[in-house]
């Protein structure tokens, strides 16, 4: 116990020190001009614009509005994408129909559907969310549709048994045998949403972090672009362990199997 | 594939084209952000023959494999330089989950700063985009190589070259060709998001100039066009994948 607990101890240190390293990297490329001001600030530069930024809550604004973008945006994929897959899923001739549009329509890039978007709904935060929640969909969809189809033949025996309706089935047997699959697909589709979410803000002028990163880079603020972009890395680094965090909370109860 | 499923496969679609060409000849004639199918259908061959869309293509697929290429390399290299070392591993583990999670087009406006309009901007997005998965899987075929190998090369006091060279290299190869297929899937997508954020070339921007030019039936051409596209890499490289790994797997074990 006592051993391991000194190896994550090192393990977090040396850790540290790469990350602290990368660091100091950046403070002589910009302090030496390696790479010229007007691209890279120094680290110092980088940090006082994030602070400010934070301290004016301009960013925090920002931050803030993009983050809800890529929640809503992702719990509309996940609703939608659990619902399609379980009903693909369960049913054999719904498999047959549908499954090959949705292989034909998975390869397209979200951000090639926002032309498309625009012309038919506008420039709106409600058009943004819906490209979002596209771009986000399939993850979850086809692990939705991977976990069903992994059900131990006995418990469709079972639910035979059981006359358990279709829909008795999702619920207590296709969705709690999916799970772990449907939620590393939930967690694709995270960062996907944050993607399509700073694609669509810049696109569509919509509040938030990648309008900011923008509009910093037009004015040559190139400290701007770093505060922007440090939050943005955080934001992505955060969401991502909370969702490694719930998936090994919500799985323990299958860890005996 | 049967002609029955073929049939069940192909109705959805079908059924979605028929409607889109029914609408936009009635409901929605005359509008500025529809088209019939066969319009667009005329848009694009018309593209096609005038040598628009080749260009637009060739920039996009030149951008994507080039940054590929690069982002590729380097994380393969890197991947492999790290694995081969639990400590490299676990020092650099942090560095990586902090960087990786930063969304590649969030660096446009940057690369824009950098290189200005055009390829150089593309490919250098695409290569930071690509970099990390190729870097992670790269870094975890290494980590899953039998211990034994290594023991064999101390064993035949092999020198570190060499042991990479025989040892090394063959054992990752299947798995090398699943983060390569992962990186070009991505290095599409990437590519043509570029092109809609801030790019005055590639099919991204002539998606999104159709679109601001009110020319729906271009826009949706050009649309179904960018999806066959990437239905046709994801498929070509499959083939590959599973041609590859038949064939190393055969070879390895």
């Amino acid at each position: 116990m006592k051993r391991t607990r000194l190896d994550s101890l090192e393990k977090n240190a040396s850790g540290l020190a790469v990350v602290a390293s990368i660091v100091v990297l950046w403070w002589f490329a910009s302090h030496f001009e390696w790479v010229s001001r007007v691209f890279l600030p120094t680290p110092e530069a980088a940090g006082l614009a994030l602070y400010k930024g934070l301290v004016t809550g301009e960013l925090a604004q920002q931050t803030w509005q993009t983050t809800l973008r890529m929640i809503q945006g992702w719990l509309l994929a996940c609703l939608a994408g659990i619902f399609i897959g379980a009903v693909i899923g369960v049913s054999a001739v719904a498999t047959a129909w549908i499954k090959p549009t949705l292989e034909l329509l998975r390869p397209l890039p979200a951000s090639a559907v926002l032309p498309l978007a625009i012309a038919v709904l506008g420039l709106g935060p409600n058009m943004v969310l819906g490209v979002v929640a596209f771009g986000a969909l399939w993850p979850v969809l086809l692990a939705t549709v991977h976990g069903f189809s992994t059900v131990e033949p006995r418990l469709n025996e079972v639910a035979r048994c059981m006359r358990l309706s279709r829909s008795a089935f999702i619920v207590k047997i296709g969705i709690p045998n999916a799970m772990p699959d449907i939620l590393s697909g939930m967690r694709v589709s995270l960062t996907i949403a944050l993607i399509v979410a700073i694609v669509g803000e810049m696109i569509a002028a919509q509040e938030g972090l990648g309008r900011a990163i923008l509009m910093a880079a037009r004015s040559f603020q190139a400290a701007d672009i770093f505060a922007g972009l440090i939050l943005l890395g955080l934001l992505g680094f955060a969401s991502n362990s909370l969702l490694v965090l719930s998936e090994r909370r919500a799985l323990r109860w299958q860890e005996g199997h | 594939m049967t002609a029955h499923s073929a049939w069940r496969a192909s109705f959805l679609p079908i059924l979605a084209l028929v409607w889109l060409e029914w609408y936009a000849r009635s409901p929605g004639a005359g509008s500025d952000s529809i088209a019939t199918v066969s319009a667009s259908a005329a848009a694009l061959w018309q593209s096609a023959v005038d040598g628009t869309l080749i260009a637009a293509t060739m920039f996009t697929l030149a951008a994507a494999a080039s940054g590929l290429a690069l982002g590729g390399l380097a994380g393969v290299l890197l991947g492999i330089a790290i694995g081969l070392s639990s400590r490299a591993s676990d020092a650099s583990s942090l560095a990586i989950e902090l960087l990786r999670p930063l969304p590649s087009i969030a660096l446009v406006p940057f690369a824009t700063l950098i290189f200005g309009f055009g390829l150089s901007m593309e490919i250098a997005v695409v290569a930071f985009a690509t970099f990390w998965p190729i870097l992670v899987l790269a870094r975890s075929a290494v980590r899953q190589v039998d211990g034994r190998l290594q023991e064999v090369a101390r064993a035949l006091r092999f020198s570190f070259l060499r042991t990479v060279v025989k040892f090394i290299l063959p054992s990752i190869v299947p798995r090398l060709f699943v983060a390569i297929r992962v990186g070009a899937g991505l290095a599409l997508v990437v590519a043509v998001t570029v092109e809609v954020v801030g790019n005055t070339r590639g099919l991204g921007y002539g998606l999104v100039m159709s679109q601001q030019n009110l020319q729906p039936a271009l826009m949706l051409g050009w649309l179904a066009w960018v999806g066959m596209l990437g239905y046709l890499v994801n498929e070509i490289l499959s083939a590959v994948e599973r041609g590859a790994v038949r064939r190393f797997t055969g070879a390895v074990k």
